[in-house]
């Protein structure tokens, strides 16, 4: 017989992983969408800021002032990476801004690994007990990094709304030309996004790191976030949110159900497979933008 | 992008005046003098590796379909090349070079399907499909490595015709002479029709569907194309270089590497850039750890100088970027033509320059 | 224009002098050149390892001036863990003089060596991990994995679970589920369990985790259906704080989590926090710095500021000790060696002989100071394993405790197995069967 309980439990922890995923795709779209770039550095960006926060703690300094010291932080490599790297390379075809967050990743996890050494590190965030609805196993810890996530997308709606910043923001989004036509400074909207994305770098970390500990894989979770974003098209942060909950979904199901027909681990392909599916039938994503472009 | 063919120098006999004098050089000096260390660490990865460049350049640079699997295929190729020698013993080698090459291309044309309906990143990061799914291939199916129960290869001896390339130099020669046969041959394909249509797709797809260049052809063409020189690639580095192949050894890093070879160095769309570009990417970073060490063992641990070396490689990666976005193969050519410029004044042209030195 | 040339004739200068330097050879030094890994994901592991092996050999430099006189030297280069980075590094250091062994510490990098080695004539280290076959001297007369191979682990493995539930025969009906790396690595003692759960009668399910494995929740969920009594923590890096911590998630109780060799350090439970608490390893070596011989290191080697490890606290750590333990089996077999061929600079030949005769029985390890820190090792020309015994270690929140006796893995159940292997091995290379210690190495 169909064991409904089992499925749902898998299906619920699936969504639930998807929701992590989705936390690293946001970040990438911020980019994406205010400068066309596929940010590889995202993952070098959140090992980073995971490994400030925690060496800070582990050397003396209270929750709070950590938090503080490493947003700062995050603040101010978003603004330098976007002054040295980004602001030079304008106008540069997207595989050129691509190769340079590459280049940008190396850069990152040597000074981070330099500046706080290679030792893994535990980060405990006081949540990781579970309990059971109807006998399905429930996590809190993913439940609260759902309202993280969920409260992050509340955030930046209302940013994008309201201020002028997102309000310009969404400008350049929609059309650059038109946007410096207008008489918006780019560089200031950039320097805001790449502000926001080491944020959103900072909660990631915090959050992946203390699933995993806090360590040098930190960085390789951005292949859990690129099918989110193919799925979810690379310009929507809707479709980060719903591309991560499928992934999550579709990863888990497959695993547990499709899996052992095949040995098991086909966890890593899968959601590739899965996007590239409907890409086939959606060019540009769940809710990406149709737009002839070219790289 | 677009990006303007590879400027033709003024005069393309003394290119291939140049090209003579480095294979002269590469067949009748190097393997005389050059060490072991030299020939076995340095000069075979560096042409299995410029290979696997020239054949991501067909793809990327000529018809501007990026891709982020090129790993797999020069996985694709190193596992069939072996199998094909395992299993039908009887073939000769340069055959099992060939049909690995040919697999590879198989697989490569059923991963390029998607280009069909995919754009840019789209695209780029639904080769990562290949990337993992391969890699999760090889190591979940135990057939692909004989049963070995850990799952890594073993190179047989390199022999042709009774030849058998066992030493350092033997190996090098073996490799050199298929990496120029394989980039002649791809050198007279990018001038034929294909070639142009390579970059008529590349620069305008729409305008080429217009004048009547068969794009599923075209894009399909060039997937198996670079795939086969890949995968011959893939042969070289587990069978003249590394000897063994697990896996885990065509990860992600790997097609990255012949990324930064292209695009950061060689410049895409120049055959001649993924040579000197493949050249840098296994240089340069041996050179900075020595140097490193040299000049900064005694005063840091061998740890921070190798983060520093990190963050040096990706620094460099940005300002090279920033630098000459086309690629340093571009600044070397600007230098190059001011500087063969200048000579021209002496001597007067090229064919004279060239008969004097016959 | 002349700049570029400039730049060009400077780095050539550099590039000759960088690649083809080799410093000349002095009368009595003993060469160990170390392909570590300091950088990169597996960079905690390689920094304890190398560590431990350099603190060791300087130890013998500060204390003894050497081995009978002979000089230890060494040099490194940095593979980050990567194989053809080890390749560059073996090409670069092979010519050096008198080397006395090759110890990488990664499996991918020993196997491209294994046909380079043999051909130059110098042993080849793999101590508690490496090629399982190898064991066979016979085929493999450069290889030594010792102190324990992959089949002998899993045979400890199984051996202490048995003794936990009071016995071989009340293995009969119980569930065991391995957890392991989806990886060349983590796939080779599939057929070994399976072999064990035959004989022993007890359930196995065998579930892979893909890699990097930051993500088990399907995995674990599986698993809280099967309700297993153990689950053996076959992993690697980053999959095995996670395992803990989804176990943790789905009720499973860490203390019987097992884990093999390449999850037992502190690396692998420090980033589960709590969730380790509990949770069993096996390892060869003890951890804890309470031992003699690093006593002596601490005292000699770090109080000289000669020290390796940049954190003091990580000295005693699992991959220190692993470190320590390999230094020793190391010198002992140059010590062993000269006993022969004189107190001077050995062969790679003379060295390998060394360790064809590296019998250290418990009384020796004690007069080494390293009493608790292993049991024992017995190596002979055709078993290149030394039967070296395992014990196991929990996790109580903050260091390693000793938890069993040591263990013997079931060699010659295992002995059969690696013999067909290496004699296939052997028939695919075309390697002559050695038939006795004293046969000289057929050439490849």
């Amino acid at each position: 017989m169909f064991d409904y309980q089992f499925f749902i439990e898998v299906l619920i922890g699936g969504l639930l992983s998807g929701v992590m995923y989705s936390l690293v795709a946001i970040g990438f779209v911020l980019i994406y969408k205010a400068s066309g770039v596929l940010n590889f550095a995202q993952g070098a960006m959140l090992l980073f800021a995971a490994l400030t926060f925690v060496s800070l703690v582990e050397r003396g300094a209270s929750l709070p002032a950590a938090l503080v010291a490493t947003l700062a932080t995050m603040i101010v490599l978003g603004l330098a990476i976007e002054r040295t790297v980004l602001r030079p390379l304008v106008n540069q075809p997207p595989i050129t801004l691509f190769m340079a967050t590459l280049g940008l990743s190396y850069v990152i996890e040597g000074a981070a690994q330099l500046l706080w050494g290679t030792q893994v590190h535990g980060l405990d965030i006081g949540i990781s007990d579970t309990f059971e609805v109807a006998g399905v196993l429930i996590s809190r810890f993913d439940l609260f990094a759902a309202a993280v996530a969920g409260s992050l997308v509340a955030v930046f709606a209302l940013f994008f709304r309201y201020t002028r910043t997102g309000l310009s923001f969404r400008a350049v989004a929609d059309d650059q030309f038109a946007a410096l036509a207008v008489g918006l400074r780019l560089p200031r909207v950039w320097a805001a996004v790449w502000t926001v994305a080491g944020i959103v770098a900072l909660v990631g970390g915090l959050l992946w790191g203390a699933r995993l500990g806090v360590q040098f894989s930190l960085s390789l979770v951005v292949l859990k976030a690129l099918p989110v974003l193919v799925l979810g098209g690379f310009d929507s942060i809707l479709g980060a949110i719903v591309g991560g909950l499928v992934v999550g979904a579709i990863e888990k199901l497959a695993e547990v159900y499709v899996g052992p027909s095949f040995g098991g681990g086909i966890e890593t392909w899968v959601a590739y497979v899965a996007a590239l599916a409907l890409l086939l039938i959606r060019p540009s994503g769940l809710f990406g933008k149709k737009l002839v472009e070219r790289v | 992008m677009a990006i303007p063919a590879s400027s033709k120098s003024s005069c393309p006999s003394a290119e291939t005046l140049w090209g003579a004098i480095v294979l002269m050089v590469a067949y009748g000096v190097v393997p005389f003098v050059g060490s072991d260390y030299l020939l076995d660490a340095v000069l075979t990865p560096f042409l299995a590796l410029a290979l696997a460049a020239v054949g991501l350049n067909v793809l990327t640079g000529y018809t501007g379909q990026v891709s982020l699997g090129s790993a797999a295929f020069l996985a694709v190729g190193a596992y069939a090349a072996y199998n094909l020698h395992l299993r039908i013993p009887s073939l000769p080698l340069l055959i099992d070079l060939v049909l690995a090459g040919g697999i590879a291309a198989a697989v490569g044309i059923l991963f390029g399907l998607p280009s069909l309906r995919l754009r840019g990143f789209y695209l780029a990061v639904s080769t990562l499909t290949a990337q993992f799914f391969v890699q999760w291939a090889l190591t979940k199916f135990g057939w692909f490595s004989n049963d070995n129960p850990s799952g890594v290869i073993d190179a047989p001896v390199l022999t042709i015709a009774g030849i058998s390339f066992t030493n350092a130099a033997e190996r090098y020669v073996f490799s050199l002479t298929i990496v120029v046969i394989s980039t002649l041959l791809t050198l007279r394909l990018l001038r034929s029709q294909s070639g142009r249509n390579f970059i008529a797709v590349r620069d305008h797809e729409v305008a080429a569907k217009v004048i009547g260049v068969p794009l599923l052809r075209t894009k399909l063409l060039a997937f198996g194309i670079s795939s086969f020189l890949i995968g011959v690639a893939g042969v070289l580095w587990a069978f003249a270089y590394l000897r063994t192949v697990e896996p885990a050894g065509f990860n992600l890093d790997r097609s990255f590497q012949i990324l930064f070879i292209i695009i950061i160095i060689g410049g895409l769309g120049s055959l001649r850039g993924s040579f000197i570009g493949a050249a840098f990417i296994v240089v340069f970073p041996l050179l900075l750890s020595r140097v490193g060490a040299a000049l900064l063992g005694s005063v840091f641990d061998s740890g921070i100088l190798e983060m520093s070396q990190r963050i040096v490689i990706g620094a460099l990666i940005i300002g090279f970027l920033i630098a000459e976005p086309r690629g340093l193969i571009a600044l070397w050519d600007r230098t190059w033509s001011t500087l063969w410029s200048a000579r021209r004044t002496a001597a007067p042209t090229c064919s004279l320059t060239q008969r004097s030195l016959q | 224009m002349s700049k570029l040339r400039r730049f060009k004739l400077i780095m050539g200068a550099v590039l000759a002098a960088g690649l083809a330097s080799t410093p000349a050879a002095h009368a009595d030094e003993q060469f160990f050149p170390l392909q570590s890994y300091r950088v990169g994901p597996y960079a905690a592991g390689g920094t304890g390892f190398f560590g431990g092996f350099i603190d060791y050999l300087n130890l013998i430099n500060i204390r003894d001036g050497g081995v009978n006189g002979v000089k230890l030297t060494w040099d490194e280069g940095e593979t980050q863990y990567e194989v053809e980075r080890g390749i560059e590094v073996y090409e670069r250091l092979k010519n050096r003089p008198g080397i006395a062994a090759w110890n990488p510490l990664s499996v991918g990098i020993a196997y491209a060596m294994i046909d380079r080695i043999t051909k130059d004539r110098v042993p080849l280290i793999t101590i508690n991990h490496g090629r399982t076959d190898s064991t066979d001297g016979r085929v493999f007369p450069y290889v030594f994995p010792l102190l324990l191979n992959p089949y002998s682990e899993t045979s400890g493995i199984i051996n202490y679970i048995a003794s936990r539930e009071g016995g071989p025969d009340k293995l009969n009906g119980k569930k065991i589920v391995v957890l392991y790396h989806g990886s060349p690595y983590g796939k080779e003692t599939i057929p070994i369990y399976k072999l064990l759960a035959d004989k022993y009668g007890f359930g196995l399910e065998q579930i892979e985790v893909p890699h990097p494995g930051n993500e088990q929740q399907s995995q674990w969920l599986s698993i809280r259906r099967e309700k297993p009594d153990y689950v053996v923590l076959r992993g690697w890096g980053v999959m095995n704080p996670v395992a803990l911590k989804t176990a943790q998630k789905v009720g499973f109780p860490a203390d019987h989590i097992i884990g093999n060799v390449w999850s037992n350090s502190e690396e692998d439970v420090i980033p589960a926090g709590d969730a380790a608490k509990g949770y069993i390893a096996i390892t060869t070596q003890a951890s804890g710095a309470e031992y003699p011989v690093l006593q002596e290191v601490i005292k000699t080697v770090y109080g000289a500021n000669k020290g390796n490890l940049d954190d003091k606290k990580r000295i005693g750590s699992v991959y220190h000790n692993l470190g320590i333990v390999n230094g020793i089996l190391n010198v002992e077999a140059v010590r062993i060696a000269q006993a022969k061929f004189g107190k001077r600079t050995l062969t790679g030949d003379e060295v390998r002989w060394g360790f064809e005769h590296l019998q250290l029985d418990p009384a020796r390890v004690e007069a080494l100071g390293a009493k608790g820190l292993f049991h024992s090792i017995n190596v002979t020309w055709n078993n290149h394993e030394g039967d070296g015994r395992v014990t196991f270690q929990q996790w109580d929140g903050s260091k390693w405790k000793v938890v069993s006796d040591w263990i013997a893995p079931d060699w010659a159940f295992l002995r059969p197995i690696i013999e067909k292997s290496s004699t296939a091995y052997a028939k695919e290379h075309g390697i002559k069967i050695r038939t006795s210690g004293d046969d000289p190495v057929s050439q490849w």
